[in-house]
């Protein structure tokens, strides 16, 4: 039974870096205390992600240090990597050089996840992706360090694109992508797959990412009459095209990337977010194995901040993490090794398995709709029952 | 060749980003005339004035107030008067105390500050990390001329904007307070020997430039339709490239940059082949030109008065 106190206790370690001892947690009292750390954005224009993606990992912490089966009692180390590449290698370098931390739940920025690649390698610590997406994250090398449990953006595109033109029947693509790794490589992938599916894409715009003014790019797009105005790239951004496309009249269907799905998008984005689109690796949160477990114990643990798409993906590798230690003890090496191995491993995301990559093999990715400011699964929406139509359909028969 | 309407659709969208640049680029230019600070969190005060705008909306609908021509106002009045407040506050608390020492320090000072701002939002205001909705509280709709799609928000917040501008000038050419500005601006020595209090005049200047902030950042929340803590950055960068552009020290050079700043990041994105990646480094680049070959600015040497 995890009681709040105990969370908080947890929580409070994570702030201020020290072991949680005393009364009140009989079942860790004598336990070796082994530090995990946690690196993701909890600053800067991603930071609800990061939050929701930290209280995921906290929760998996506090759970394990509430289990009297527990061999040792673990304390967080939360790091801030702010999205930024030079931040997340200052983070890595921190968490590698303590020698208590035995392992690390890392990035959910791509751009930093493949940064801090060689780090992670060279201090030999474990690192776990639980939200980047970003194929040479995994793919890039053959580390024994690096792990990913979330998908990557290859099967993403591949449904995103075949599902725009063979299903939604649209022909004609106008990208807008942010320019850092993540921006770039989705609108390859993405861009390969319509054009194998039999779509066109009539231009591709970089733009910097937490850029505010997307006018001029709107402008420029509007003027080609796409049939699908597409924009990889995170949230804040996603929001800003979105709302900027309606003002400037682009009749098209907005379609982005996993880095838009998130409940701040509908939030922020208000009424504009209605039939947007996007695509994600796994299931819905409550349609995992098990969703609905994690989402009850996270809305217990009484956090502010929603978990997020990717919650549940760091709240799975700080277990694997720890399985990993309790199995093999606290050793970087035989942690790296044990994780590499995963196979089959029972976790609220359904079976881990890891390929010689590290990457996890999961092959279904969740198509979204927008609707009444909620993200619905394709298949679920009244968009696909035939009660509403989407936009982009919408604007093709004017 | 893009066509002429294209052209000028590109134009007015940049003339939209001007407008918020100036009146963030006439804080900075007269914080620098009166006291000769570079005052670096004025681009965070400005994210606090949206954010305070947020929030007294906010209010007003709980206290049953929704007809935008009431709402507005109020808005504009509270947001102004809890940024020029912050202003004179940092004035007191980053600029004043420094005056002696190295322009370093105060620069340190006024940037941290802008930190302390940014990062205050984050962790107090519910949910701070999220890009928050702004209302949409102007007229929605728009018309076409000469082929270039004119919203009415969009002639609202010029309208807004160009009026704040022009009660600037008006305050500073035609009052008291203007002239004891403008008196400090130019020989603070003098001006004291004069009568004015150098003190008030300053808290004064703060006010007035840091309550432009408020106006420009409540105007980016309606055209945006959306506000984030971490928009006064690159605002504040911007802001102060444009006054820099203009002439710092020049109310109408700052406006100038802001406008010419806004125009040139929107036609580099617009035409040049893949400028969309290189607007900002197109637009600093001109700003590096500028302090190499005409460090004053464009204003800056044909100016009477420094303000």
């Amino acid at each position: 039974m995890i009681t709040r106190r105990d969370f908080l206790r947890t929580g409070a370690a994570a702030g201020i870096g020290v072991a949680v001892v005393g009364r009140g947690i009989p079942a860790g009292a004598q336990k070796k205390v082994i530090k995990v750390s946690f690196v993701g954005p909890l600053t800067g224009g991603t930071a609800s992600n990061g939050l929701g993606g930290r209280n995921s990992f906290l929760l998996a912490l506090t759970e394990r240090n509430a289990d009297p089966r527990s061999k040792y009692r673990y304390e967080p180390v939360v790091l801030d990597d702010e999205c930024k590449p030079t931040v997340a290698v200052q983070a890595a370098l921190r968490a590698s050089s303590d020698p208590e931390v035995v392992a690390s739940v890392s990035h959910y920025c791509s751009v930093v996840a493949i940064a801090t690649v060689d780090t992670w390698h060279k201090a030999g610590v474990p690192s776990m992706v639980w939200g980047a997406v970003l194929p040479d994250i995994t793919y890039g090398h053959t580390h024994v360090e690096i792990t990913r449990v979330n998908g990557t953006m290859i099967n993403q595109n591949q449904v995103a694109g075949e599902f725009a033109v063979k299903t939604l029947g649209f022909k004609t693509f106008s990208l807008i992508h942010d320019t850092t790794d993540y921006g770039r490589a989705h609108a390859k992938y993405f861009g390969e797959f319509v054009e194998k599916a039999g779509g066109r894409i009539l231009s591709a715009q970089g733009t910097a990412k937490d850029q505010k003014d997307y006018t001029a790019e709107l402008t420029k797009a509007k003027a080609e009459k796409p049939e699908v105005l597409w924009y990889g790239g995170l949230t804040p951004d996603g929001v800003r095209v979105k709302v900027q496309m309606d003002k400037l009249g682009v009749r098209a269907q907005y379609q982005g990337t996993s880095g838009i799905k998130s409940d701040t998008f509908n939030e922020t984005a208000a009424a504009s977010a209605e039939g947007s689109l996007a695509f994600v690796e796994g299931a819905p949160t409550e349609k995992l194995p098990g969703g609905k477990k994690f989402l009850a114990a996270y809305e217990k643990a009484g956090f502010k901040e929603p978990s997020e798409a990717y919650g549940p993906f760091a709240y799975v590798a700080a277990n694997l993490i720890i399985d990993a230690i309790e199995a093999v003890g606290p050793d970087r090496a035989k942690v790296a090794q044990r994780l590499k191995r995963t196979k089959n491993a029972d976790t609220i995301i359904g079976p881990v398995e890891f390929d010689e990559h590290g990457q996890n093999t999961v092959a279904l990715t969740t198509k979204y709709v927008s609707q009444d400011g909620k993200w619905v699964v394709w298949e679920d929406s009244e968009y696909a029952g035939g009660k509403r139509t989407l936009p982009g359909h919408k604007f093709k028969k004017m | 060749m893009p066509a002429p309407e294209i052209v000028l659709q590109q134009a007015f969208n940049g003339l939209m980003l001007g407008v918020m640049y100036a009146l963030i680029a006439v804080g900075f230019t007269l914080f620098f005339g009166v006291l000769d600070v570079i005052h670096f969190s004025h681009g965070d005060i400005f994210m606090l004035g949206a954010f305070a705008g947020l929030a007294l909306l906010g209010l007003w609908g709980a206290a049953g107030l929704a007809a935008a021509p009431v709402v507005l106002p109020l808005t504009f009045a509270g947001a102004m008067l809890v940024t020029g407040l912050v202003g004179v506050a940092a004035e007191r608390a980053c600029v004043k105390p420094l005056a002696r020492s190295a322009p370093l320090m105060t620069l340190l000072a006024t940037l941290s500050l802008g930190l302390v701002i940014r990062e205050a939002i984050l962790i107090f205001y519910p949910r701070g990390a999220d890009p928050k909705p702004f209302p949409a509280l102007l007229p929605a709709g728009g018309f076409d001329v000469a082929g270039v799609f004119v919203r009415y928000e969009n002639l609202a917040i010029l309208g807004i904007g160009f009026g704040a501008m022009i009660a600037v000038d008006l305050v500073i050419n035609r009052t008291r307070l203007g002239a004891a500005i403008r008196a400090v601006a130019q020989d603070p020595d003098a001006a004291q020997m004069m009568g004015v209090n150098l003190d008030r005049t300053v808290d004064w200047t703060f006010f007035i430039g840091s309550a432009l902030a408020a106006i420009a950042g409540i105007l980016n929340g309606l055209y945006y339709s959306e506000i984030h803590f971490i928009m006064g950055i690159m605002g504040g960068v911007i802001g102060f490239s444009a006054a820099a552009i203009g002439g710092l020290g020049n109310v109408y050079g700052a406006i100038l940059g802001g406008l010419l700043f806004g125009v040139l990041q929107t036609m580099a994105a617009a035409f040049i082949p893949r400028g969309s990646e290189f607007r900002d480094v197109v637009a600093f680049a001109v700003v590096m030109l500028f302090l190499i070959f005409r460090p004053t600015g464009i204003l800056g040497e044909k100016s009477v008065e420094r303000v």
